[in-house]
């Protein structure tokens, strides 16, 4: 199959023996969820660290029949989530919506979207450290030993001394997971506050990291927990105030700076969303 | 009201428009031809294929030209071109020993067969500004009587330096030709511990600087291996390749490529016997090879029974950050928007903050 927009390149980018590697590795990691699958990571055109993880995914998952959403931050108007988008329209030649329940592919950068996703609909996310252990631990031969024997004390005791020092557990953002009772998961630096749309979730959850070289992924149905104590149970942020736009006080609100004298206000992350509510065709 | 930013789709079509002019710089000079890059700035191009991995002279003066010069962002570019060839297979191992030699100093030993060859090379030059490149025209040392003799006289082949002391068996034999296939990272992620052949093949690929500073850390205490220079040699080597409806080699091509041989401290206490280092680059690369050379060595101090004492001996932490266009583009990713991740931050120092000023103002009632 040729690209018809891009000549000279294969459909989506990547050679197909390529996407059968990263498609044997996804099943792999479908296979045991949360565990993190190396993969023979290629050299994308687009920059390390700037999703070529999540893009590799979606090249290989991708066909023409699919419908594509690319947001970053919540937003499919950031600049990095435009051109994710736009390399997709060029190499496969795919649809693109913005509408969260029209995509079956939803690539993405921080955030999971407002909207429940539904069966059959796939969401990858683009992830610059799959190792939740990483910054207890730098050695990666260390850490894969530590997975393999189930040696987590260190997370729990990390998470300890924060309560001993701030009275809670201060990670805000990629806050880390157990997946279905088994391997602890970072869930890429989605804010906390999306952690629980992780939880039994209707689609298919790929993870993607392309300089790492790392694929790992959350079938439909699957238990996620977010690591926390008994006496001390997980919460998510909470905002005093209600979105701006569309006044919603149930969604995650990012702060914007409207003046030098202290002036802000606070919208919703999740721009679809945002529009949909107050009625504009996003 | 606050409207959201949109729009990114024009901002980013008008900033590459910015970029191809800056590129371009004043219209009213002439523009840079690819042989003019490939010619006269011969040196990024070789930097710029051996970090890009792909031996290419016209595609790197290309990318060179695009980069605008900034020869990291050529070897991004060379690399995402790269990883899109079909692979036919693999050559035979290229035979230094047969390399058709422009350059080859030993400083192990004042003479060896063959001579010393200083060739092309800024050694010896007094790096003062030469005022006459600077107008058109004529160039100072271009003329034929000031002319080196381009090679005339070399003896081709040219048998290689530490060949000779391991025929006494004094230092330790090359690596052993065992048949096991050698691996390739760029089909295979890296897993550790790492090979020899792993290692060399990162070390290959790496940025020139890492291994400068990695190299010059081992030579500094952090790590030393003492090294002698046993040979540097550059030139072109014939590459063989094997077709499989052939069944035997034929030459496809000639590649330049420098390589360098470290001598270092021995090992053993009865049959004591040097150890080597060993660097190879395409081009003209004569740091990166030493700096590869000593870096290599480096890496060896587990299989050696040295004590690991600084980075340049820590496999794990050289193989992992040796790569520019991975450190390139996750350092840079740091410009990507983080609203989302910092907005939790803030509210999470905000909530923290607050905590303790309804403590403290509680102790005060």
């Amino acid at each position: 199959m040729t690209s018809e927009t891009m000549p000279g390149y294969n459909y989506a980018y990547l050679d197909e023996q390529t996407k059968a590697m990263i498609r044997r590795a996804i099943l792999k990691a479908v296979a045991i969820p949360g565990h993190q699958v190396p993969f023979g990571s290629r050299e994308m055109p687009l920059p390390y660290g700037w999703g070529t993880g999540g893009i590799q995914i979606t090249a290989s998952i991708i066909g023409p029949e699919d419908v594509l959403k690319v947001i970053d931050q919540g937003s499919d108007d950031t600049t990095n989530a435009v051109s994710i988008r736009s390399f997709f329209a060029k190499t496969a030649g795919v649809a693109t919506t913005t509408r969260t329940e029209e995509a079956t592919v939803i690539q993405t950068r921080h955030r999971i979207p407002e909207t429940h996703l539904t069966d059959g609909q796939i969401i990858v996310y683009q992830v610059p450290i799959p190792e939740p252990l990483r910054f207890m631990e730098p050695s990666e031969s260390e850490t894969r030993t530590m997975h393999a024997l189930e040696e987590y004390g260190v997370m729990h005791v990390k998470l300890y001394e924060d309560i001993a020092e701030h009275g809670r557990i201060a990670k805000s953002y990629d806050y880390p997971v157990r997946v279905e009772g088994r391997y602890v998961m970072a869930p890429s630096p989605i804010p906390k506050f999306d952690n629980p749309k992780m939880h039994d979730s209707l689609a298919l959850q790929l993870f993607g990291a392309g300089r790492e070289k790392r694929i790992y992924a959350i079938p439909p149905h699957t238990r996620v927990e977010s690591l926390d104590f008994e006496d001390h149970p997980f919460e998510i942020q909470k905002w005093d105030y209600a979105c701006a736009i569309c006044g919603a006080r149930d969604s995650f609100l990012d702060e914007i700076i409207t003046d030098d004298r202290g002036g802000r206000m606070f919208v919703c992350s999740d721009s679809d969303h945002c529009a949909r509510r107050v009625g504009e065709d996003s | 009201m606050y409207v959201a930013v949109k729009g990114g789709e024009k901002a980013i079509a008008a900033a590459h428009r910015l970029l191809a002019r800056e590129r371009r710089g004043a219209p009213e000079i002439a523009e840079i031809s690819l042989d003019q890059i490939r010619e006269q700035l011969s040196l990024s191009v070789d930097r710029v294929m051996s970090e890009g991995a792909l031996y290419d002279e016209d595609c790197a003066a290309l990318a060179v030209k695009q980069a605008r010069g900034d020869l990291v962002e050529a070897v991004f570019l060379l690399r995402a071109y790269r990883t899109t060839l079909p692979r036919f297979g693999y050559s035979q191992p290229a035979d230094s020993s047969r390399m058709h030699v422009r350059r080859r100093i030993s400083a192990t030993f004042k003479d060896v067969p063959g001579g010393q060859v200083l060739g092309p090379t800024f050694d010896y030059t007094h790096r003062l500004l030469d005022w006459s490149l600077a107008g058109e025209g004529k160039e100072a040392g271009t003329e034929e009587s000031s002319g080196g003799d381009s090679g005339v006289g070399v003896p081709s082949p040219m048998p290689r330096v530490l060949d000779v002391l391991g025929r006494e068996g004094i230092i330790e034999s090359e690596g052993s030709g065992d048949d096991h296939e050698p691996a390739d990272l760029t089909r295979q992620p890296l897993d550790l511990p790492a090979g020899r052949d792993v290692r060399l093949q990162n070390l290959a690929r790496a940025d020139e600087g890492f291994l400068l500073a990695m190299g010059y850390s081992s030579q500094r205490g952090f790590g030393s291996t003492h090294p002698f220079v046993g040979e540097i040699r550059m030139g072109e080597v014939e590459i063989e390749f094997v077709p499989e409806e052939l069944g035997f080699p034929v030459t496809i091509g000639e590649i330049t490529l420098t390589e360098c041989e470290t001598v270092n401290q021995f090992i053993g206490s009865g049959e004591a016997r040097f150890t080597r280092g060993y660097g190879l680059t395409f081009g003209q690369g004569e740091r990166k090879a030493m700096s590869m050379a000593l870096v290599d060595r480096a890496l060896r101090a587990p299989e050696l029974g040295e004590e690991k004492k600084g980075p340049a001996q820590d496999a794990e932490f050289v193989l992992y950050h040796s790569d520019n266009v991975e450190a390139s583009g996750f350092v840079q990713h740091l410009k990507l928007p983080h609203y989302v991740d910092f907005q939790s931050e803030l509210v999470l120092v905000r909530g923290l903050r607050r905590t303790v000023r309804e403590e403290e103002s509680g102790h005060d009632i």
